[in-house]
């Protein structure tokens, strides 16, 4: 017997009890769709971060001074003077100061997120401006209070309404608007655009730090950007005599790092979901089971008509590939629906790869296959007259 | 061209064997029809079992056109009964889930014939018995003489040298009955061997010879005047 035609009997029990088959899809189903949406989504993921990363420039370097002996130190002005020192590697380079603090304008207050930086920054970060200036060297230089803010921090404070003489008082002190930026994600909370840059010098005193401990460096050539990072390390070895006081990261090195860990974070979530494709094929085993011993009369007519064993265990296998088969296609439909809505959700452009479906589809048949071929074996091993026999 | 040589068919059932056959020799031509007869245990069954190949003896040889059944394998044996043999079973056994004409074709899918080749000879089996119009039936839509009517047709659509039938009217009314008997008899006089097993005399007088089986053993084997 052919498997053309073994398909068509596969098709034809299926038909004749759709809700067992159904059921029996379930498991299978569940482990499918569940792999597709895992797969989707940390795929969405890990494009956006990579995207987002690769948005700030390939070319850029970032620095991390963290433990310094007490005597040895590496400050804003040593970073400075070894910039200027290798300049043929250096496009750019800024201190980039972080620290919380409360903006307030009049009774409207806002908690966000304060970046100290210098006039360089704007220029390597693609920084743009909606209205007036960034800041400036002479702003770092002379610990001007000035500050450029966010879309967000506008609506919030001044209700969209920014004026040359606009002030903030970031935690209490009073600091003059100088520039709005250009509004990158919607003006919500916590977003690009909940934001307030500060020159580095100004920020040191809000963070309360004596010194500057991050730098972003744009380097002038990408190919070479590792050597670029090695002569960063090498100053910095010089300057504290310890790895493990400073961190230097490209940006390339950061997205592989990135996809390194988004990859083993699908690794896990795929073989969770893959847990629920075993036990699917256990149900289906379980019903193929069922189905050969209610059908033991029928493979003793088969088998008094002539089926070989081969043929009756074609049957058998092809029928559970089958439901198999087809509660992987439904499964990856229902996957691929719900990676689409969940897209739509987060508003991550999220999509079932194609390598995903097929390899959900391949996997689904094989499951059937192989629990399908111990009831099979079964069934292909019945003695004709026992079979006949069986009422 | 079936020859069964001394056969033995013994049961292990706790400490006593049965003897379900117990040395029956037994030949039969090409041609015949003959019944054999014999009361529930007398191992009518287990005769018919190894002349359709669907068992093997205990001991003693079983030839069918010379062919050693006996000391085949059980997909050579598949091949045999596919090839050579056409059952007729008393509860029809038809496959519900198959319509008439899926459930006639199966010995031809079986034999590894295409799908267009089996049109014909299906159209033909279903034809000599009356049932073309209702190919597209499920057996469950017919009645028992119409069921063993398809059964019939199933058994002869392979155009096998040999016709088993195991109590064909057993679960049929008594009218159906003559006539799928006066069926096996056309089909006899066509030239096809057909066994008939039954338990009912009057039955066993529409065969040319009777073959009489008691506890394993043949007790009477004698050739019939034809009743008409």
């Amino acid at each position: 017997m052919n498997i053309e035609q073994s398909f068509k009997m596969a098709i034809k029990s299926l038909r004749t009890s759709k809700m067992r088959s159904f059921l029996t899809m379930l498991g299978i189903i569940i482990g499918v769709a569940s792999v597709i949406i895992l797969v989707s989504l940390v795929n969405g993921l890990s494009s956006e971060i990579t995207s987002s990363l690769e948005a700030a420039g390939t070319n850029t370097i970032s620095v991390n001074i963290m433990g310094r002996g007490s005597n040895k130190s590496f400050g804003a002005d040593d970073m400075a003077a070894f910039i200027e020192e290798n300049k043929e590697r250096f496009k750019a380079y800024s201190p980039v100061v972080n620290a919380q603090a409360t903006a307030k304008n009049g009774v409207d207050s806002v908690t966000t997120s304060v970046t100290g930086v210098n006039e360089l920054y704007a220029g390597m970060q693609g920084v743009t401006l909606e209205a007036g200036r960034f800041i400036q060297f002479i702003d770092a230089d002379r610990l001007q209070k000035v500050c450029v803010i966010g879309t967000y921090i506008a609506d919030e404070l001044f209700d969209g309404a920014v004026y040359a003489d606009s002030t903030v008082k970031i935690n209490g002190s009073s600091y003059t608007v100088v520039g709005v930026l250009e509004e990158t994600a919607d003006s919500t909370e916590g977003s690009g655009d909940d934001i307030i840059y500060v020159p580095y010098t100004t920020a040191t005193r809000l963070a309360g730090n004596a010194n500057v401990s991050s730098y972003t460096i744009a380097a002038r050539d990408v190919a070479n950007i590792d050597d670029t990072v090695d002569l960063i390390r090498t100053e910095l070895y010089g300057a504290f005599g310890n790895e493990n006081a400073y961190r230097v990261v490209s940006m390339s090195q950061m997205i592989d790092m990135m996809n390194e860990i988004t990859g083993s974070i699908a690794v896990v979530l795929v073989g969770i979901a893959g847990i629920s494709l075993v036990v699917g094929g256990i149900g289906i085993m379980n019903i193929m089971l069922v189905s050969v011993t209610e059908r033991t009369r029928e493979i003793g007519i088969r088998k008094a008509l002539g089926a070989r064993r081969s043929a009756i265990m074609s049957q058998f296998i092809i029928e559970a590939a089958t439901t198999s088969a087809a509660g992987g296609v439904i499964g990856i439909l229902v996957g691929a629906a719900l990676s689409f809505a969940a897209g739509a959700v987060f508003d991550m452009s999220v999509a079932p790869s194609v390598g995903a479906v097929l390899i959900a589809f391949g996997v689904s048949v094989a499951i059937g296959m192989i629990f399908g071929y111990f009831p099979a074996g079964k069934a292909a091993k019945l003695h004709p007259i026992d079979a006949l026999r069986y009422e | 061209m079936i020859r069964l040589e001394d056969v033995y068919k013994i049961y292990p059932m706790g400490d006593e064997p049965v003897h379900a056959l117990d040395g029956v020799s037994l030949t039969i031509e090409e041609g015949e029809f003959v019944a054999i007869i014999g009361q529930s245990g007398s191992g009518k069954s287990t005769c018919m079992n190894i002349i359709g190949c669907l068992d093997v003896p205990t001991e003693g040889r079983y030839l069918l056109n010379g062919q050693d059944v006996g000391a085949m394998k059980d997909d050579e044996q598949a091949f045999i009964r596919n090839k050579t043999l056409g059952f007729i079973f008393q509860q029809y056994n038809l496959i519900p889930r198959l319509t008439v004409f899926e459930n006639v074709e199966l010995p031809l899918i079986y034999r590894g014939m295409g799908e267009r080749d089996r049109q014909a000879p299906v159209l033909r089996a279903l034809e000599k018995v009356g049932l073309v119009e209702k190919l597209k039936n499920l057996p469950s839509q017919l009645s028992g003489g119409q069921q063993q009517r398809v059964s019939i047709a199933r058994a002869l659509v392979g155009d096998p040298s040999v016709i088993l039938a195991d109590e064909p009217t057993g679960a049929l009314d008594s009218k159906t009955g003559k006539e799928v008997l006066e069926f096996m008899r056309k089909l006899n006089d066509e030239g096809n061997t057909v066994v008939l097993i039954t338990h009912d005399m009057n039955i066993a007088e529409m065969a040319r010879r009777v073959v009489c089986l008691s506890d394993g053993k043949i007790t009477e084997d004698r050739a019939m005047g034809r009743k008409h």
